[in-house]
């Protein structure tokens, strides 16, 4: 959430805004879908950032804008200090990987791997085949598909989904990009598999010096592979947190809602009943005024909340921010 | 304690082109009433389809379907279908299969769907008295009464996930199978969904058997818990046993690689995949990818009873 741009961070996005237009029988409008509305943060070099939020928060829409699969409304990313519109759109794609939710539907189901992870190489440019099979090579490697050459032959259909999954992250990886997207990146995968995916994506990030940007609703992930959390909720960004600091010291009545409501494998959960906000998230298409989650909210101020935007505060800790009245002065 | 369900030996093999697939072998546990069985286990390890052998709810490629299910004492395995169609299934017990909310009827008022087993099953009179049993399962699922009117389109995911509940409720069975019921719901919409079967559990003498891969919400339900690996169960023990510690190799791992959010560990996961159950390996299904196997793992091991529970393992032996 912070104003203005420092030097050393790899991306950087400022008051972004993506809408949809709705329209009614093709040509009355209707309005905008704000999914995503004012979304400001930063990203280092090397750092991992989650962002958490429930479906229609408008996660994965801020994750595709931020992959220039969509175009901003308003607002503006920036990346190593250059802004991403019109021709540096091609460069800075190179620089960008892309991990899809599922595996199977992001991989082309008639082509064999080999091909599969050549094909960004053809695309930018890698004429010399000698060379992209020495980098598809080293990408199977790096995502532990060994001996490299049981695999290179096969279709996505003859692998187990933790191995679709890997041929996906090696695809995101091949053109050695500074920063990765992965969007619900284990969200198919079962339990015992999306630790070794997870992992294997921390690692990637480790030894390459990757951002990665893990959007996600699982919050119970996240505390072992990121090192910053966003949460999301109609659209805004209402909180943003170190990883420790968040789970230890929730601020925002949604973001402590959400922590409260999932759980860990304990008996004795089946003994209590658990505090929920009543209600469902709103419509993106015509937001509540004033604080989106005041309609839900617990702490409700009369007047302030459901009146004006809360402002962004520092209440806690460096780092921890959050957009709520409870932590802001009334004339903010 | 008197059980509700008996399942002894269980074997529901499906006919494919490459071979018979053994997607539940001999598989045995209890349930007693007012108890809530949670199944566990990855996809393809056989727990739907053990809920599908116990409800008789087969495809047509069928094979081999074999052992007894005893409800209430009777085996119903020897009912022909017609009586089990008359008799036990939805009228005994029920089944809120996985996604249920995405196979809600669009044309049909939730009310009326929702009597829809009742006015099968010749439970009520007439269709005045059938609704009013909708709505004392709508008043037991948490769905508002004048819901009955409504379609399923105009409702949320949480509530058309509460109708699908109220479905199976709505006859009064003595078991209801829930097969996967939160997995497709947002975080706090599942928390809400699980209060409401809390509440369910605590105030009706149903017994409930949950199907799910999500072990940290299996533990927001469950009395009992299942572990199934391969076709088989692999570990059956009482909740507050289970999930402090886990005692067969599988589940240990499996444990391992939940994350949680309150305590910090070492996550860990289980590398290489499970068996094919086309020609399932001969001795301990999971000893190909367990660490602590030996010489007698060739062999299969019982279900071996041990201090609290029950554990196919040689380890225990």
């Amino acid at each position: 959430m912070p104003e203005a741009s420092n030097g050393n961070a790899l991306l950087s996005v400022q008051n972004l805004q993506t809408w949809f237009e709705m329209r009614r029988w093709g040509f009355i409008r209707v309005g905008f879908v704000q999914a995503v509305d004012g979304v400001s943060f930063e990203l280092k070099h090397g750092e991992a950032i989650a962002v958490v939020g429930e479906s229609g928060c408008g996660k994965t829409t801020l994750a595709r804008t931020i992959l220039g699969l969509y175009p901003p409304t308003s607002g503006r990313i920036t990346f190593e200090g250059r802004e991403v519109k019109g021709s540096a759109l091609r460069q800075y794609r190179a620089n960008v990987g892309y991990v899809q939710q599922d595996p199977y539907g992001a991989l082309p189901p008639f082509l064999p791997v080999q091909r599969i992870l050549e094909e960004p190489l053809i695309i930018q440019g890698v004429r010399d085949p000698a060379e992209r099979n020495h980098r598809v090579r080293k990408a199977l490697e790096a995502v532990k598909m060994t001996p490299v050459d049981n695999f290179l032959s096969k279709f996505p259909h003859m692998l187990s989904g933790g191995q679709q999954q890997r041929v996906v992250l090696a695809r995101a990886k091949i053109l050695e990009p500074k920063l990765i997207v992965a969007d619900e990146p284990v969200s198919m995968l079962d339990a015992s598999v999306r630790v070794e995916i997870l992992e294997l994506l921390r690692e990637l990030q480790r030894k390459s010096n990757l951002g990665v940007i893990y959007i996600t609703h699982d919050l119970s992930t996240v505390r072992f592979f990121t090192e910053r959390i966003m949460v999301m909720y109609g659209g805004k960004v209402v909180e943003e947190a170190p990883v420790k600091e968040l789970l230890a010291n929730p601020l925002h009545p949604y973001t402590r809602a959400l922590l409260a409501a999932i759980p860990d494998p304990d008996p004795h959960n089946a003994e209590v009943q658990k505090e929920v906000p009543p209600g469902e998230p709103p419509s993106l298409l015509n937001p509540p005024p004033g604080c989106r989650f005041h309609p839900r909210c617990a702490s409700l101020i009369a007047g302030r909340c459901d009146a004006k935007e809360p402002p962004i505060a520092e209440p806690a800790a460096p780092g921890h921010r959050t957009a709520c009245w409870l932590y802001a002065d009334g004339d903010a | 304690m008197e059980q509700v369900l008996r399942v002894e030996q269980l074997n529901l093999h499906f006919r494919t082109t490459r071979g018979p697939v053994q997607a539940v072998d001999r598989v045995s546990f209890d349930l007693p009433r007012g108890f809530t069985l949670a199944v566990i286990g990855e996809s393809g390890c056989g727990k739907t389809s053990m809920a599908r052998g116990v409800l008789r709810l087969l495809p047509r490629n069928v094979q081999t379907y074999t052992g007894s299910v005893f409800l209430n004492g009777t085996d119903v395995m020897r009912l022909d279908e017609d009586r089990f169609r008359r008799e036990i299934r939805w009228v005994r017990m029920a089944l809120v299969p996985q996604a249920a909310m995405n196979s809600l009827n669009p044309v049909l008022r939730v009310g009326d769907q929702v009597a829809e087993p009742l006015i099968l099953h010749r439970r009520v009179s007439d269709k005045k008295q059938a609704l009013e049993r909708v709505r004392e399962a709508f008043r037991l699922v948490g769905v508002p009464e004048d819901f009955t009117h409504r379609y399923a389109f105009e409702l949320s995911g949480g509530m058309r996930q509460r109708v699908a509940i109220a479905m199976a409720l709505v006859t009064r069975p003595e078991l209801v199978v829930l097969d996967e019921p939160t997995s497709a719901l947002d975080v706090l919409t599942q928390a809400n969904l699980m209060n409401v079967l809390k509440r369910l559990k605590r105030d009706s003498e149903i017994s409930f058997m949950l199907i799910t891969h999500d072990i940290a919400t299996s533990s927001e339900l469950a009395d009992r818990v299942a572990v199934m690996y391969a076709g088989q169960i692999v570990e059956i023990a009482d909740a507050r046993h289970f999930y402090p510690d886990p005692m067969h190799p599988y589940s240990k791992k499996l444990m391992a690689s939940v994350p949680t959010l309150r305590q910090d560990k070492k996550l860990e996961f289980i590398p290489g995949q499970p068996p094919s159950l086309i020609q399932p390996p001969t001795g301990c299904r999971f000893k190909d990818r367990c660490a602590s196997r030996n010489e007698r793992c060739a062999e299969e091991p019982p279900l071996l009873e041990t201090r609290d529970r029950k554990v196919r393992c040689w380890l225990y032996a």
